[in-house]
């Protein structure tokens, strides 16, 4: 067994010997394989920072959501709904709630325009807690007065009491919190109406029967549960992922290519190093162990540059390169910090989406340099 | 019978007829097999090398020297015919392991010498022992003592394309050297030097033998083939030993 | 088909490695029908080359297949997520009739591909290849085995709807269930422990056995893979209920998550390489009165030996110490 390790590490520095002595075919091989795991490195954290977001925003959101259906498109809760309910079993609270959006003519965008029900976040009338894009866009700062057009044509005038922290500002970046009079008066609601009915479930297995007796004790109502929600994410995002993959297996299959034919390729001098190396006792196993490391080597130091190359990109430069492609077309694009996930499975991905394919591709060239006749240096 | 090896050592010294190190019976190398432009290499040869002995192979330019050497060194398999090396049948041996012996048994000086350019001469004197997997420090002790030997102590950090052609060929012996071989082949070893040079050679052979190293050498050089250290020519010819030119020199 | 990530790079996996062993194939029958070592023809050296091609390509498709195996399992419980019903792995691989198939293929192919690379490893210390022929015949036969779970594999991912509801480890693995998993799960406790440790125990003496004597190879071998049935059958039936500290929780694989500290990973690593190794005392067993490999054979029987039975120990002890850390109490 030491015998094995020393004779490792013999190769290896071998390897790295001969690595440095052609610095500039390395050094291209090695750009072209970092940018690859760059390109889908940064996909791929990027989706995954993405999901998490949103996993982590409808953490705290309802089990289920009630909604009425007036010939098939969402309308008010009329009052009495909420009493109606009465007891389910296994519903925690339930509750109803004031949201909607609103467009904004000055900068050509929407709000999301809600009214917070817990005591701890009430707003007092007349005051708007803003979030941080719209506050950009609109330069607006703690104590700074806004006016908004009503829906009753009435310009209604509000004092921005704070603004929200940007720490996740992908779903709260367009926010706009108020009291749920104002909310009322602003989009001319009726008095007891509400935009829909939440629900919380404690326990994961009964939210489905909840929403069973939910549909059959309010047949115009739907019931949303958070799981549906989350799990069309997950799909969105894991197709996006996928499409965006499936492209770049374009660039996966050139790489093959370009690493087939770098392996294959062997410069005159690389072929003489090695019949000298056969011809002086290293045996065809030894040839292949020793490419086997510089594969490795190459691959470690390309998939390291590339992975953090596009940590940097995604979780501190905002994936300025990717985003428009992968977020959607808000116009407020939030300004927003991802909070920096790795993630096992998809470096396991990653390394299957790179390493692999390089490997596959050198083997039989590996094998084809190694197999050198010890004689071919004395013809 | 093996074991009986050293007890006849002493007594075949003495008598100047050792036992051969090495034996080949009617080999045969042929190249491009079943293509119309095979070519056969080596054509039923039979040799035995005796142990602690210089041997020189001479002959025109294909005549078989070179596959010869390389069948006795086990850089290559003959295509029929038996080789002994001590005794031991390894013709049939699969080159995983006929590399072992070769590493252990042979030491190779090649004609252009053959050093990795790039490295330092240290370097390569180290590199044919990288697959035994032995002590590092050792081993660089190992190669900086046989540098030093053969006057190149100073030169061993030095990368071998900016040395001299002696000092070249000096390193390739150190390497030969290195896994401490009981055979040095080297092939047409003073073609690339002038007299002086060659002389140097001629001298460092003399130490090998001195030392009990079987040498087994190819040249046309005179001053390699009339050398009193050279013990027997072997002249070939067409892939075949010319029988009456089988010289005992000593 | 869902399109993910993780999917398309195991499927690239199967594919690249059945392609890769079904390219050799024709090289291992050229192997096979024309070596002959005594020969030094050119055609001989040629063969003698592609040996070398052939174990490279076998080894980094068994490896490939290792890596698989483990991103399988873990892209099997992510997604989850995304399928209606399902809590973790076992409710992705039940979505429909390939998931448990391709996941116990591959298992199967783990086992056979080690033994193989035992014996490959011997096989090339030997100076006359004795079990050459043997070894690429075994390869022929896994490549079969391969392109099962390749296509398997493919079967399950493509039939992956997103909104089929699928049964969630509680109802797979509960007691009512009438299915394999429901019956293992549904073993009573106190004979479940019983046989699971009385099963462990005799897969550590035998090797020890073994080592001491020098006989009684096969039933170290089959001992290991009754051992390895008798594990998952304690994992299901009360190690997940201590794990998990639930009554009902009989999932083998949500140890894995990191809700359970990966706890996972300390049973099933002990576990697969305590029973490969014992296999593999097995697999070398036919060939351990040839000439040639009389003594290369045991001893290195003996090494593995060794290992199962350190193994195999390591499983029981991490086992039961999961067991005594719980705060489930299953016996009175």
């Amino acid at each position: 067994m030491k015998i094995w390790i020393e004779k490792q590490k013999y190769l290896i520095d071998y390897t790295l010997a001969s690595l440095a002595r052609r610095k500039v075919k390395n050094a291209g091989l090695l750009v072209v394989y970092s940018v690859l795991v760059f390109v889908l490195a940064s996909v791929m954290l990027f989706t995954h920072a993405l999901r998490h977001e949103a996993r982590t925003v409808l953490e705290g959101a309802p089990e289920v959501v009630l909604q009425r259906m007036v010939a098939g498109r969402h309308d008010l809760i009329p009052p009495g709904y909420l009493e109606r309910l009465g007891r389910i079993r296994g519903v925690q609270s339930q509750e109803g709630r004031l949201w909607g959006y609103y467009y904004d003519s000055v900068v050509k965008a929407n709000y999301t325009f809600m009214a917070p029900n817990t005591e701890a976040e009430a707003i007092a009338p007349g005051n708007i807690v803003v979030g941080p894009a719209m506050a950009r866009v609109r330069g607006l700062a703690a104590g700074d007065v806004l006016t908004l057009r009503a829906y009753t044509g009435k310009l209604t005038r509000f004092t921005v009491a704070r603004i929200l922290p940007q720490d996740s500002e992908l779903v709260s970046a367009d926010l706009v919190l108020m009291s749920s009079d104002d909310f009322r008066s602003f989009f001319d609601m009726p008095a007891g109406h509400f935009t829909d009915i939440a629900l919380r479930v404690a326990n994961p297995q009964e939210v489905r029967n909840v929403a069973a007796k939910l549909a059959a004790q309010f047949p115009d109502s739907r019931p949303i549960l958070r799981e549906e929600i989350l799990r069309t994410y997950e799909s969105i995002f894991n197709w996006r992922e996928g499409i965006v993959l499936l492209l770049s297996s374009l660039a996966v299959l050139a790489f093959v290519i370009f690493a087939w034919d770098k392996a294959s390729g062997l410069a005159a001098d690389e072929k003489r190093e090695i019949g000298i190396l056969k011809a002086i006792g290293w045996e065809t196993g030894d040839v292949i162990r020793m490419k086997f490391w510089e594969a490795a080597l190459i691959s470690v130091f390309a998939f390291l540059i590339g992975y953090l190359a596009a940590y940097v990109h995604v979780f501190h430069l905002a994936s300025a390169l990717f985003a428009p492609v992968l977020k959607g077309w808000a116009v407020l694009y939030p300004r927003f910090k991802l909070s920096p996930v790795i993630d096992g499975l998809q470096v396991a991905t990653l390394f299957f989406f790179t390493v692999f394919p390089y490997a596959a591709a050198t083997l039989v060239p590996i094998w084809r340099a190694a197999i050198t006749d010890p004689d071919a240096v004395m013809r | 019978m093996s074991g009986a090896l050293p007890a006849m050592k002493t007594v075949n010294t003495a008598v100047r007829e050792t036992a051969p190190m090495i034996e080949l019976k009617d080999i045969h190398k042929a190249f491009n097999q079943g293509q119309h432009n095979e070519f056969r290499a080596l054509k039923g040869i039979d040799l035995e090398l005796p142990e602690k002995q210089v041997t020189v192979l001479c002959g025109p330019s294909g005549s078989g020297k070179t596959s010869l050497l390389s069948i006795i060194g086990c850089l290559s398999r003959p295509t029929s015919g038996r080789v002994r090396l001590r005794g031991r049948d390894i013709s049939g041996l699969p080159e995983r392991f006929l590399t072992d012996i070769r590493r252990r048994t042979f030491g190779f000086v090649f004609q252009q010498f053959n050093l990795i350019k790039g490295m330092s001469a240290l370097e390569n004197v180290m590199l044919p022992a990288y697959p035994l997997g032995g002590d590092w420090r050792q081993l660089r002790d190992a190669a900086e003592r046989l540098l030093a030997e053969l006057k190149l102590g100073h030169r061993s950090a030095a990368r071998v394309e900016w040395l001299s052609g002696g000092e070249q060929q000096r390193v390739a012996i150190a390497r030969a050297l290195i896994n401490a071989p009981d055979v040095i082949i080297a092939d047409e070893p003073t073609a690339n030097l002038d007299t002086a040079l060659s002389l140097e050679f001629m001298g460092i052979l003399e130490k090998l033998v001195d030392d009990g190293k079987t040498v087994l050498l190819t040249s046309h050089d005179p001053l390699v083939v009339g050398s009193s250290l050279v013990q027997r020519v072997v002249e070939m010819r067409d892939g075949r030993i010319v029988p009456h030119v089988y010289v005992e020199t000593a | 088909m869902i399109f993910q990530p993780a999917i398309i790079a195991l499927l690239l996996a199967s594919l690249v490695s059945a392609a890769l062993l079904a390219g050799a194939a024709p090289y291992a029958l050229e192997i096979i029908r024309f070596w002959d070592l005594r020969s030094g023809s050119e055609r001989q050296l040629a063969l003698e080359r592609r040996t070398y091609l052939l174990s490279t390509v076998a080894s980094f498709v068994f490896a490939t297949q290792v890596v698989a195996l483990l991103l399988f399992v873990f892209n099997a419980d992510r997604m989850a997520a995304m399928i209606v019903g399902a809590m973790c792995a076992v409710g992705t691989l039940s979505v429909n009739n390939f998931g448990f198939p391709a996941l116990i293929s591959q298992i199967v192919l783990f086992f056979a591909a080690v033994c193989w690379l035992i014996i490959n490893h011997v096989d090339e210390r030997s100076p006359d290849y004795p079990l050459l022929r043997t070894k690429y015949v075994l390869l022929l036969l896994l490549l079969p085995l391969v392109l099962v779970m390749a296509a398997l594999q493919f079967r399950f991912f493509l039939g992956i709807k997103a909104d089929v509801i699928t049964s969630c480890c509680g109802s797979l693995f509960s007691e009512e269930n009438e299915k394999l998993g429901g019956a293992l799960a549904s073993v009573p406790v106190r004979p479940a422990m019983i046989g699971f440790y009385s099963t462990l125990a005799l897969a550590i003496l035998a090797p020890l056995y073994y080592r001491w004597r020098g006989t009684g190879a096969y039933v170290v071998a089959a001992l290991s893979a009754l051992a390895f049935v008798a594990a998952i059958v304690g994992i299901l039936s009360f190690l997940s209920l201590y794990i998990y500290e639930h009554p009902n929780h009989h999932c083998p694989f949500c140890v894995l998550k990191p809700e359970y500290g990966y706890g996972g990973y300390w049973l099933y690593l002990p576990l697969f390489s305590a029973t490969a190794a014992g296999l593999g005392i097995g697999a070398l067993q036919p060939f351990a009165a040839r000439p040639g490999l009389s003594e290369r054979v045991p001893r290195l029987s003996r090494r593995l030996a060794g290992f199962a039975a350190g193994m195999f120990l390591l499983f029981a002890l991490i086992a039961s110490v999961m067991i005594a850390r719980s705060r489930l109490v299953l016996l009175g």
